[in-house]
């Protein structure tokens, strides 16, 4: 199955600059259907941008995110060529990780 | 005494319950020629390709009304329906010209 | 009970007002002129913003504003359609339950056609927009039809308006009286008042651009289909053509047509037309 996870990430020398869009429903658990039942919550929880094994970013989601969000920031250094790990878990346990080279 | 007055008012009291389900009645035959109407009108606004929205959730709601027995709300409601019925057929018939007034040209 | 009295004074105000501000001038028998009419409707905008691009009227709301422009650039580095996107790539390209696929259908194999539609087809006398060509291949083929207001719908077209970005425009008006009042048809509908707010779609995007409604920013009509479909924020998804008509319609108390009616498909041809000349931009990205 091909990743949920799209991410770039640009070095200028002092700063690397990272977007990434993930696929995630994002349910808050509070819009219903056409039906009128509630949709179960389905958001993620934790997202992880991992850096030469150390978190550069992470974030504490709730069902407040929308649908396929898009997360953008900067952290000092980063080199060209190495490994930026990105990771996240949901509130039903599924998880995704990718792995993207710093252009 | 009591027994005298309880029995000139059962009369009284025969008298009331039927003239309140004689308006009932009144209310309700109000009520359906209300809402033919408006539904003609905004069948009519249908055939010109222009029903309001509000239209329809008015006559949905005299249709509830009429459900729960209603009849006086019920018969406002289907007035009012009419009434943006006619609007949206008269819109729709003057549009025919009028729209000309907004064209780029 | 305010909002009642409110709607019956409305009504009465509209009755009212039409016939005060009734046209009194006597409008020239028309002889249909898209030539004309399409010449007259860029000057109208580009007069109306010199300094926006022709070709940059395609980005709709983002070319009326310096900070939505900055928003978009950066947007357009990572866009939000690229699921649906790559969703309707894999679609195309899936075989049919017969063995058949999309691209037998279409021109090209379906390749960087999407700015020659819609057309008008003169065997059976109506216009053929793109949402109605993939869903009568799809019905050719054994397959029921999409949904026009659907995910898959606009994945689809989303691909196709994909594989022509940067093709102008290029819709085509035959020398057929039927394509003319279709053409006609769909200027009417596209300059009539409709709905209990009593909007046509020159309300907004002709008198309004660049202002706003609500919380939103107007786009132009010139271009405005140069775009589609739209991954609208509004919508956390991609819609179609279709959607957005029908939408508009309830959001001004019009009860919508059925997707690909006529009328429908005449204003896509109208407004396609008179864009002509102007990229494909599409699949696009709005508030």
């Amino acid at each position: 199955m091909a990743s949920t996870i799209r991410v770039r990430a640009t070095t200028s020398g002092e700063t690397t600059e990272v977007q990434a869009l993930i696929q995630h429903p994002m349910d808050s658990g509070f819009v219903k259907d056409a039906k009128g039942e509630i949709i179960p919550p389905h958001f993620i929880q934790q997202l992880t941008f991992e850096y030469d094994g150390k978190p550069v970013f992470s974030a504490d989601w709730g069902g407040g995110v929308s649908k396929d969000p898009y997360v953008k920031f900067a952290f000092k250094g980063g080199k060209k060529g190495d490994d930026l790990k990105v990771s996240w878990v949901d509130n039903k346990g599924a998880t995704d990780t990718t792995t993207a080279k710093i252009q | 005494m009591r027994n005298a007055m309880l029995k000139s008012a059962l009369p009284l009291v025969l008298l009331i319950a039927g003239a309140t389900s004689a308006l009932a009645e009144g209310s309700e035959a109000d009520f359906k020629v209300a809402y033919a109407a408006a539904e003609a009108a905004h069948k009519e606004a249908g055939t010109l390709r222009n029903q309001w929205t509000t239209t329809a959730a008015t006559l949905a709601a005299a249709k509830k009304s009429a459900d729960a027995g209603e009849f006086d709300q019920a018969t406002a409601s289907a007035k009012e329906a009419r009434a943006l019925a006619k609007a949206s057929i008269f819109q729709a018939t003057s549009e025919k010209e009028r729209w000309k007034d907004m064209e780029i040209r | 009970m305010r909002l009642r009295s409110a709607i019956h004074l409305a009504s009465a105000a509209l009755a009212l007002a039409l016939l005060t501000f009734a046209a009194p001038a006597v409008i020239a028998a028309d002889t249909v002129d898209p030539v004309a009419d399409a010449k007259a409707f860029k000057k109208f905008f580009t007069d109306k913003f010199p300094k926006v691009k022709l070709e940059d009227f395609v980005n709709g709301p983002y070319s009326m504003n310096e900070d939505m422009y900055k928003q978009w650039e950066e947007k357009e580095q990572f866009p939000p359609y690229e699921f649906s996107l790559e969703m309707g790539k894999e679609m195309f390209s899936r075989p049919f339950k017969n063995g058949k696929r999309f691209e037998d259908c279409f021109p090209n194999k379906g390749i960087g056609i999407r700015q020659n539609y819609p057309y008008f087809d003169e065997k059976e006398g109506k216009v053929i927009t793109l949402e109605l060509a993939l869903n009568r291949c799809r019905e050719a083929n054994g397959e029921p039809p999409f949904s026009y207001v659907r995910d898959e719908m606009a994945a689809l077209t989303a691909y196709m308006a994909f594989t022509s970005r940067g093709k102008p425009f290029d819709i085509k008006i035959p020398n057929d009286p039927r394509a003319l009042e279709a053409y006609q048809n769909g200027k009417e509908y596209f300059y009539t008042r409709r709905g209990q707010l009593n909007f046509s779609c020159a309300t907004c995007h002709v008198q309004s651009p660049g202002e706003r409604i609500r919380a939103e920013v107007l786009a132009p009509a010139l271009g405005i289909l140069n775009a589609m479909p739209i991954y609208r924020s509004e919508w956390s998804g991609m819609g179609t053509t279709s959607r957005r008509f029908t939408t508009c319609n309830s959001q001004i108390r019009g009860v919508p047509l059925t997707p690909q009616d006529d009328e429908y498909r005449n204003v896509e041809y109208y407004l396609s037309y008179v864009s002509n000349g102007l990229p494909i931009s599409g699949p696009g990205a709005r508030p």
